[in-house]
């Protein structure tokens, strides 16, 4: 547990303020409660109160066929339903032992890094939203944001539910028009970036508002099972895309960047230089991309009939390298058509369970930042 | 057209003494640059919120307001009626009393200090021989005010905010107040008119070392004590919901409203007056000029609620206690070096002592100032 | 404490500014509804049902597995009966609930006969939660130029593959009329010739009806 020191002295006759933050609160990023306890101005003790957003996804699932609940995955983390359906096609193609075409597989994994930088894009507008900068950085990041969602638009059909992948492959081949844009998009995104950038990574306020604060140690995010950008900002090296080898990432040449001093400046920046790294794949899969079957054939009889899906009885654990975090489904067997056991290991989750030891003996506005570079989306975390 | 508005203001005195009778033609005249004040201040205040609504939509890339007439014009009357027609909830538990003052109270020194400012040559309502003085006495009162309404919300979050925005208004309080005081020594009077007397054609003292010094420190707790981005603390919204306005609906709210936006009007046009030469200008007649001064300022304060991110609390007051208010004692010492030098060594000797000041101030503040970190990166081939 | 990067992040937000009033990227609003974003092929919003001629035949058989397969189960189909109570391959009522839908575009993808689209209708509010939301056979009936306007790809596939499988019955229904005439002929023939005479060759089997497309594209 992280020191931290009561400002005032023991002689003294104060009380402290047991304060509410949430669940109607303009940035709580959703429906989620922090009972605070201060002490003046600073945290003494901090709980955090989630499930306003419960909706039984696994329960729901075990009553379904294992194609009905992949529309369910677009739902959990709403801004990225991409990687959902990507972490749940993993798990069940591992349990029953399907095969994955290889056009499929660079479909796939061009639709994950454009996840990557639609959620990236999305945390660094709302990071500085949370600071005061009124919503100029958000229209900036959302009108960049638009272009991808008109991406997946086009190829998917809808902009945010995809419900795009399937066992054995993806649901439809692009389309004619998506490849000339992505190479476009290629083009102008770190235009973008750099201007993102010279808005304010150098800003001297967001500097000193965000260095040294909400600092989370090595061995303590090691310990608490933090994943994802943070664990990389504390200054772990790792990254499942490289650490697993899944689904072809072998063939890509690409950097993870790793953070020295854990704070929320460091997780903010992280984030900017994953989503190059990001541009860098996507630019290598679009031009090395094969032509072929987009959906095994076994996959392709399962999707046109769920109900005659049934895998063998076992278990499987599939996880990705989610935009925030590792996303991990674990399903279980009993050789019917619908699973017997279904559960999602959720990023947003785990990585809030040490929002308390970060957040000790700051301020509230501290609070609330840190809160932001968790980066949590309650779908995710209520499920 | 320089004394246009004097002129009808000459006319209007000849026909009330020509028609009404004696006693009523002396409260016309005097009545005449109230009503003037009492017209300009609110429906100022109205197109400010329009203009920057506009303004901040265009620098995110969108259309402002711009449909309730013809490029939105006519929001700020809709804002006016929705305000005026929505319902006004007390807490139970909040001071009705105070509640009901504090705004009243606020808007009360905004509108006051219309009186010493010259709009033009021979344009100012009164010519009071101590109007800087009464300026920054009045917009210090706002500060109580605002603490009286937070109180009376009977709310933490409310309560949160008043604080942090009575330590922020005291901080920069000094500064403010201390930063004037160079040209009150090169000028000898408090009067706005000999201030802007004193700054002929294009001589205005921003154009004098302790002048861009002065200027500079007066404009950033200027933004301060109107609270504006980056120093609204005391409204944050994304913090603690509204600060000190979360309890106010309705009219009430309107009111904080319009109190904010007259402060912001008025402390541009007083930086406008005292740094920037109110109404001298070459061409221009003399109002023009500092409509334009006054504007431009107000259009830079909007540009930075655009832009920057806000402050904490200790950094902000760490960078009025332990910057501003030292540059402020040096800037009035140097001033009146230059005062008694009087010939061209007095710039350059202003400038230098100035460079040097900011220089060591920067050493000893090093530790605040955050710098730029370079990231390594894994599995680079 | 205020230093170069606060001048940088000015600078970006002035050209903003600057650069909305004359370049189309830097101000992408679309003032709607006097201006429309052209939509998408595959934009999928609410099911529809399709008829080939008339809307008092659709192409739905009433087989319950777009319903079965609904995750969100809004879909509730009752078989029509014909006078006596035997089944018809029609749907009697069909309600698709639109406050329960979620637009994944499984009942479209499982439909055997090719019944049930996505269609791309989204400005569908109304006053009535229950009534009116409540989606029946005649809302949801829409003819196959609909489905050929909104998403032109799709549908001449299908057409082509639904045109393909007409023939190949028809081709089908006419080798099996040809086959059963020569039969009757052969009978004939048979019934006045010597018994001793070598059988006709036996008829060739009925051509088998192509099959259905094994991958989804």
């Amino acid at each position: 547990m992280m020191e931290h020191t009561l400002i005032s002295k023991p002689d003294f006759d104060t009380q402290t303020l047991e304060v509410s933050l949430g669940p109607q609160h303009p940035s709580t990023h959703g429906v989620f409660r922090m009972n605070v306890v201060l002490d003046g101005e600073t945290i003494v003790k901090l709980k955090p109160v989630m499930g306003y957003l419960h909706r039984n996804h696994e329960k729901l699932a075990e009553n379904m066929s294992y194609l009905g609940s992949m529309p369910y995955t677009d739902r959990l983390d709403y801004i990225c339903s991409m990687t959902n359906n990507f972490a749940y096609a993993l798990a069940v193609e591992k349990l029953a032992g399907i095969e994955v075409p290889e056009r499929a597989q660079y479909i796939r994994i061009i639709m994950a890094e454009l996840t990557r930088l639609v959620n990236h894009t999305l945390l660094i507008g709302f990071l500085l939203n949370d600071l005061g900068a009124f919503f100029t950085p958000v229209l900036y990041a959302f009108r960049e944001r638009e272009k991808i969602l008109d991406l997946f638009e086009e190829v998917a059909g809808s902009r945010m539910m995809c419900n795009y992948f399937r066992f054995g492959g993806v649901k439809a081949d692009l389309t004619p028009d998506f490849l000339p844009r992505v190479k476009e998009l290629i083009q102008n995104y770190p235009r973008f970036l750099d201007e993102f950038e010279a808005l304010l990574s150098e800003n001297e306020i967001l500097m000193a508002r965000t260095q040294k604060v909400g600092v989370l140690p090595k061995e303590l995010a090691v310990s608490a099972s933090i994943t994802g950008p943070m664990l990389r900002a504390s200054g772990v090296p790792y990254d499942i895309r490289k650490v697993d080898h899944y689904s072809l990432y072998d063939r890509f040449k690409f950097r993870v960047p790793i953070g020295e001093h854990g704070d929320v400046y460091d997780r903010y920046y992280i984030r900017v230089l994953e989503m190059r790294e990001s541009i860098k794949i996507l630019d290598q899969a679009v031009k090395e991309i094969p032509s072929g079957d987009v959906i095994s054939k076994v996959g392709a009889g399962f999707a046109k009939a769920p109900r005659n899906f049934k895998p063998k009885a076992g278990e499987a654990y599939g996880r990705i390298e989610a935009p925030k975090g590792e996303l991990g489904f674990f399903v279980v067997s009993d050789g019917t058509n619908k699973p017997y056991r279904y559960h999602v290991r959720a990023p947003s989750f785990i990585n809030l369970t040490i929002l308390e030891d970060m957040c000790l003996g700051h301020k509230v506005p501290d609070a609330i930042i840190i809160l932001g570079s968790i980066d949590i989306v309650l779908g995710e975390v209520d499920r | 057209m320089d004394q246009l508005f004097v002129h009808i203001d000459q006319a209007i005195i000849h026909w009330a003494q020509a028609v009404l009778p004696d006693w009523m033609a002396v409260i016309v005249a005097m009545k005449i640059p109230i009503v003037a004040i009492a017209i300009f201040g609110p429906v100022t205040m109205m197109y400010l919120t329009l203009i920057e609504r506009k303004l901040l939509a265009r620098i995110q890339n969108r259309f402002g307001p711009n449909r309730v007439g013809k490029f939105g014009l006519l929001q700020p009357l809709a804002d006016g009626v929705k305000m005026l027609t929505k319902e006004d909830i007390v807490p139970e538990k909040a001071d009705k009393i105070a509640h009901l003052l504090a705004p009243i109270l606020i808007v009360i020194p905004a509108l006051l200090v219309f009186a010493v400012l010259p709009f033009g040559r021979n344009m100012i309502a009164v010519d009071l021989n101590i109007g800087v003085l009464f300026f920054l006495a009045m917009s210090g009162t706002t500060t109580l005010f605002i603490f009286t309404a937070a109180w009376a919300s009977h709310n933490k979050f409310s309560l949160l905010g008043g604080m942090r925005s009575v330590a922020q208004m005291i901080s920069y309080e000094i500064p403010f107040v201390l930063s004037v005081v160079p040209v009150l020594v090169v000028v000898g009077s408090f009067s706005t008119v000999a201030i802007v007397e004193a700054q002929p054609g294009l001589h205005w003292f921003v154009f004098t070392p302790w002048g861009a010094v002065g200027f500079f420190i007066f404009f950033i707790c200027a933004v301060a004590e109107v609270n504006r981005t980056p120093f609204d603390l005391p409204e944050a919204e994304s913090e603690l919901v509204a600060g000190f306005h979360t309890e106010y609906s309705g009219m009430k709210f309107a009111l904080f409203y319009m109190a904010e936006f007259m402060n912001v009007f008025t402390v541009s046009a007083l930086v406008a007056t005292v740094f920037l030469g109110g109404w001298q200008g070459p061409i221009l007649p003399s109002w023009v000029w500092f409509l334009l001064k006054t504007y431009t300022l107000i259009l830079i304060m909007m540009w930075f609620r655009g832009t920057f991110p806000r402050l904490r609390a200790d950094q902000l007051m760490g960078f009025a206690w332990k910057f501003l208010l030292e540059l402020t004692f040096v800037n009035i010492i140097v001033a009146a070096i230059w005062y008694e030098m009087r010939s061209p060594l007095n710039h350059l000797t202003a400038a230098a002592i100035l460079i040097v000041t900011i220089i060591v101030l920067f050493q000893f503040n090093k530790t605040e100032i955050p710098k730029k970190r370079i990231y390594k990166y894994a599995y680079a081939d | 404490m205020f230093g170069i990067g606060v001048l940088k992040g000015m600078a970006v937000t002035f050209k903003n500014f600057v650069e909305s009033y004359y370049k189309k990227e830097r101000l992408t609003t679309i003032e709607y509804p006097e201006k429309r974003l052209a939509e998408k092929e595959r934009f999928r919003n609410f099911p529809f049902l399709i008829f080939d001629e008339k809307p008092e035949d659709p192409r739905c058989v009433a087989c319950d597995i777009c319903a079965k397969e609904c995750p969100p189960q809004c879909i509730t189909i009752v078989r029509a009966q014909d006078a006596q109570g035997k089944p018809l391959k029609k749907p009697a009522t069909f309600d698709i609930d639109y406050s329960i839908c979620m637009n994944c575009g499984v009942c479209e993808e499982v439909c055997p006969f090719d019944a049930i689209f996505m269609d791309h209708e989204f400005e569908l509010a109304e006053y009535g939660r229950f009534e009116d939301l409540n989606y029946t056979i005649d809302r949801l009936l829409k003819p196959k130029e609909h489905f050929m306007k909104i998403r032109p790809t799709d549908a001449t596939r299908i057409e082509a593959e639904l045109k393909k499988k007409e023939n190949a019955k028809k081709a089908a229904a006419e080798k099996a009329a040809a086959a059963a005439k020569a039969k009757a002929e052969a009978a004939k023939t048979q019934a006045s010739q010597v018994p001793d005479t070598k059988p006709e060759t036996k008829p060739n089997e009925p051509a088998q009806p192509a099959d259905p497309p094994a991958e989804a594209k």
